[in-house]
């Protein structure tokens, strides 16, 4: 029996919105699972245990990010399921879900399998699979829904690529209830689109680049809603940017229309000024906004519109990014920073730490049916430990991940994840430098 | 201002534009000469990286270098990186390894002078990056009033066309409105990009109330393949709405002076009659963009001024 | 040190080593902050005198004066180059034409700058071919200034002979350029400025030697500075 104690840190479990100062709660995980939460001060025995000392970091339930692409299998040369499960470890993130537009496109049971054994064996984070929606992601034939459930695949997606026709899309949503699953949009409609790079706005104009205007995104999210409400699907917004998407979003919640949403690090603290100096890692799909944008994300995911934060980790090579900026292929990495990133919300008040903690990893877990996200007894023993003080600056050449497309090379942060521990194994720990296998 | 990148008109401040076009008077005098040289840029290296093919305004940089005795060399590429699988920074990387002293750069997309001038230790001159700036243009096209009006503080300038494609029209709306000119814009709202106003500018959809009163009426080239069916429904009504010709020209001042950054439409953007005869100054525009030219690799050309 | 501006006249200003219209401050063509102690070497009177003098001079050595063409180097040289022009008028009856160089494109240092100069105005109304053109500076040191008028000069054609009117010669010769014609001869350390200040119309440019047809009320002054501190002579003349 392996046992590990988790002990003298802040203990966050907001599935139990338990917030415990450090020293008031201790862990134990035991073949894997929590098999005790003793609170009150009281010492759970050592016994041989293996000790983790928190040293007054948080100690949360390990991050879920259910937006990341992989790249394995095709493009392993951007990152593949070890090197992204590492930079996942690295950023506090036990478990992750990675999407469908691989080389081949995941649309078939056979590449979720792969994906999964391979995973298995190569990644230190546990790997979810979202397979896509339509076959090879052409908005046209819905994928294999109950085959792809069967070999593991937890929610679909074409994302990377845009669902344009409405009629496909309504049969997506339909048959999506039969497989009991979540359909993550990429709302865009790409018609308005058009070969807009930047958000279509001031920056766009003054940068002379083509612009993609906010109701490219709102048009598609009132179109998703409605589907949503016709047919009684649930479905999940992918990575929202504008004021505009979360209003509607708002009001389909209290419509009691089953949609959930999602926003990312970036969108939540970057604005399109961000792509002054034409920084190609500033290109991203959808754009960074304008600051009203920026704070109607930030009031929604204060009060719970916006239900989860997620990376859309999004690896390029750097031959691919040192091109003219309308030719960059739009994405940044964020696994290792986004905990970085987001402690700045908590720092400003707009979220306290259990709802930070709260929209990094349980919200994930109920939106993809997963078990974590909580330091229940019996929950898996994966744990996240924070430090939100620690000053660190970012280089992505000594990062996890094989590319290095992030804006916030060279950064200094306060704050990080310190350590990972995934099924009650210590897989990461930043003092020590090396990941531990 | 050696080895200073040149990128666009938002980053000159006014006594940086003063400077270039008092430069830039001076050395229209050498044009006039037998021996248009002088041997200033004598031993230093010139290279035009042209993305996009540019006869005017490569060759415009070209004469100016050989006018300062440079060593002009060109190198026109036909292809965007991706094309000729050689990334921005292997481009920049190979022709820092050549010690040029300044670096001409045009391309079809905005932003990649600068990536280049990140780069790259000569000084990087953009000769037109997609529709985000034109420094040289909009400073030829200064200088050309200021030798018309006597100034340009005070003066009301009109740039009519497609505006959202433009990067003459950026530049000149930077240049005019820091050298206290009043600056219009106008062209059908299809052309008028989000919320010019913020660059300090009125935009108008009526050619006669974006005329009226205007000391400089400047005319934009319409590039046909936008046009058709796409921003608008044809040249046809193009013309019809906003091109220029001696009825329309009478709403301007009287004394108002016709602009164009060339090659014109004839029957477009301007009448025939426009195109060719007083009040416009085209013709001008060229001369003294050999002049400002000059004046921009004299001021900046050199490494290690950085 | 300088007298106030009569009523009438232009208000008194540098211009010879003026950092508006000379040379830019770090190349040290400037007053700095260093001690200066300065005396008039050659007052008003004593310039137009040996412009006279100058004049005659001319005359006596050319061959007549129909082939003259008097071309003046900014900024300094051109109230000189001015009233030679009016004095030779005066003593042959004939009006040489006056040229205007600026011989800055020119220079042999601009590589060794921290930034260009600003240029100054040419003005070449005549052919030089076949003319002897007599270049007129305030002050020549160095005789690097002269090399790049010559160089200039025969940019624009072939004179015939080449000759050089300097007001005053310092005399630290780098190249070999002699001066045919000199007002007066001022034996300087290096680190030493001499200031030719004259003054200047209201555009900036030198004042316009003819007014009334009686010459301007002042020509100017020469005045020798010495810089205690270290000042950096730029611009070698």
């Amino acid at each position: 029996m392996s046992r590990l104690i988790v002990r003298n840190g802040r203990l966050l479990d907001p599935s139990q919105d338990l917030d415990l100062e450090a020293g008031q709660a201790e862990l134990l995980i035991e073949d894997g699972r929590i098999a005790t939460l003793a609170t009150g001060g009281d010492a759970i025995p050592t016994d041989g245990a293996e000790v983790v000392d928190a040293e007054g970091a948080w100690i949360a339930p390990g991050l879920i990010d259910v937006h990341t692409h992989l790249r394995e299998p095709g493009q392993e040369y951007k990152e593949d399921l070890a090197s992204g499960g590492t930079a996942a470890v690295a950023g506090g993130f036990t478990q992750v879900a990675c999407m469908a537009n691989t080389d081949p496109v995941n649309d078939d049971p056979s590449v979720t399998k792969y994906i999964l054994d391979r995973a298995e064996k190569e990644s230190p984070a546990k790997v979810r699979v979202i397979a896509a929606a339509t076959r090879g992601l052409r908005g046209e034939v819905m994928t294999e829904m109950m085959a792809l459930r069967e070999a593991g695949a937890v929610a679909f997606s074409d994302d990377g690529a845009v669902i344009m026709d409405s009629g496909v899309m309504r049969r997506v949503l339909e048959y999506s209830k039969m497989a009991d699953a979540p359909v993550i949009v990429h709302a865009e409609d790409c018609t308005l689109r058009g070969g807009g790079v930047v958000n279509e706005g001031p920056v766009a104009t003054r940068l002379g680049l083509p612009g993609n205007p906010a109701a490219a995104e709102e048009i598609m999210v009132a179109r998703d809603v409605r589907l949503a409400s016709l047919t009684g699907a649930h479905v999940h917004v992918a990575h929202v940017s504008t004021a505009g998407a979360v209003h509607m979003i708002r009001k389909a919640r209290e419509a009691g229309i089953r949609v959930t949403a999602e926003v990312t690090p970036h969108h939540l603290t970057l604005t399109d000024e961000a792509t002054m100096g034409f920084d190609t890692n500033t290109r991203v799909a959808p754009p960074l906004r304008s600051r009203t944008d920026v704070d109607a994300l930030r009031a929604a995911l204060a009060d719970g519109v916006i239900d989860v934060i997620a990376t859309d980790h999004a690896p390029h090579a750097s031959h691919e990014k040192e091109v003219e900026f309308t030719e960059a292929p739009p994405g940044m990495i964020g696994l290792e920073t986004a905990v970085a990133v987001c402690l700045e919300l908590v720092r400003e008040g707009t979220l306290s730490p259990l709802e930070l903690v709260r929209r990094l990893s349980t919200e994930g877990a109920r939106i993809l049916g997963l078990e974590g996200g909580s330091l229940r007894e019996g929950a898996p023993g994966d744990v996240a430990l924070i430090d939100p003080g620690r000053e660190w600056t970012y280089d992505p050449a000594q990062g996890f991940s094989k590319s290095r497309n992030s804006p916030w090379s060279g950064e200094t942060f306060t704050g990080r994840v310190k350590a990972t521990i995934v099924d009650g194994r210590l897989v990461y720990d930043f003092d020590r430098g090396v990941l531990i296998r | 201002m050696i080895g200073r990148d040149i990128l666009g008109i938002e980053d000159l401040s006014r006594e940086d534009i003063e400077t270039i076009l008092e430069t830039a008077e001076r050395m229209q005098e050498i044009g006039n000469r037998e021996v248009k040289k002088v041997p200033t840029l004598r031993g230093r290296t010139h290279i035009n990286l042209f993305f996009e093919p540019s006869t005017r305004t490569q060759t415009s940089f070209e004469i100016a270098g050989k006018r300062l005795a440079a060593d002009v060399v060109n190198f026109s590429v036909s292809s965007s990186s991706v094309t000729k699988k050689e990334t921005l920074l292997d481009t920049a990387k190979t022709l820092d390894a050549m010690d040029p002293d300044v670096v001409v750069v045009r391309h079809k997309v905005a932003g990649v002078p600068h990536r280049l001038a990140e780069v790259l230790e000569a000084p990087v001159i953009n000769a037109g990056d997609g529709a985000h700036e034109h420094p040289s243009q909009a400073l030829l096209d200064m200088l050309t009033v200021r030798e018309q009006k006597g100034r340009i503080e005070g003066l009301t300038v009109t740039i009519i066309g497609d505006i959202a494609h433009s990067r003459v029209a950026r530049s000149n709306i930077y240049g005019f409105r820091k050298l206290g000119a009043e600056v219009r814009v106008a062209g059908p709202p299809t052309m008028l990009p989000a919320e010019i106003e913020q660059l300090g500018v009125k935009a108008y959809t009526n050619l006669r109330e974006a005329i009226e009163g205007a000391d400089v009426v400047m005319a934009l080239r319409i590039q046909m393949e936008r046009l058709e069916g796409a921003c608008f429904p044809s040249v046809r009504e193009y013309a019809a709405t906003f091109g220029l010709d001696r009825a329309r020209l009478r709403y301007a001042k009287e004394d108002a002076i016709v602009m164009h950054p060339g090659p014109v439409n004839r029957g477009v953007e301007l009448a025939h009659e426009l195109a060719d005869h007083r009040p416009s100054v085209i013709l001008d525009q060229v001369r003294n963009g050999v002049a400002l030219r000059m004046a921009l690799l004299y001021l900046v050309a050199g490494r290690g001024g950085r | 040190m300088t007298p106030p501006a009569a009523p009438g006249e232009a208000p008194e200003r540098v211009h010879a080593e003026d950092p508006a219209h000379a040379l830019p401050p770090e190349s040290g063509g400037t007053e700095r902050s260093g001690r200066r102690s300065g005396r008039v070497v050659l007052d008003d009177e004593a310039i137009r005198r040996a412009l006279k003098r100058i004049a005659h001079e001319i005359v006596e050595s050319a061959d007549g004066t129909d082939h003259l063409y008097l071309v003046a180097i900014p900024n300094g040289g051109v109230p000189l180059g001015r009233l030679l022009v009016d004095n030779l008028e005066s003593l042959t009856g004939a009006r040489p034409p006056l040229g205007i160089l600026d011989t800055t494109l020119y220079r042999d240092d601009l590589s060794t700058r921290g930034s260009r100069p600003l240029l100054r105005r040419t003005e070449m109304p005549s052919s030089v071919d076949g003319r002897v053109v007599v270049l007129v500076e305030d002050v020549v040191n160095t005789g690097r200034t002269i090399r790049a008028g010559m160089d200039a000069l025969m940019d624009f054609g072939r004179p015939s002979h080449v000759r050089v009117v300097a007001l005053v010669d310092r005399g630290h010769r780098e190249l070999p350029i002699k001066i045919d014609y000199v007002g007066k001869n001022i034996p300087t350390q290096p680190g030493d400025k001499v200031v030719f200040r004259a003054p200047l119309s209201a555009e900036g440019e030198p004042a316009v030697a003819d007014q009334d047809g009686d010459g301007p009320t002042r020509v100017g002054t020469l005045e020798l500075s010495v810089l205690e501190a270290d000042g950096e002579e730029g611009g070698g003349r």
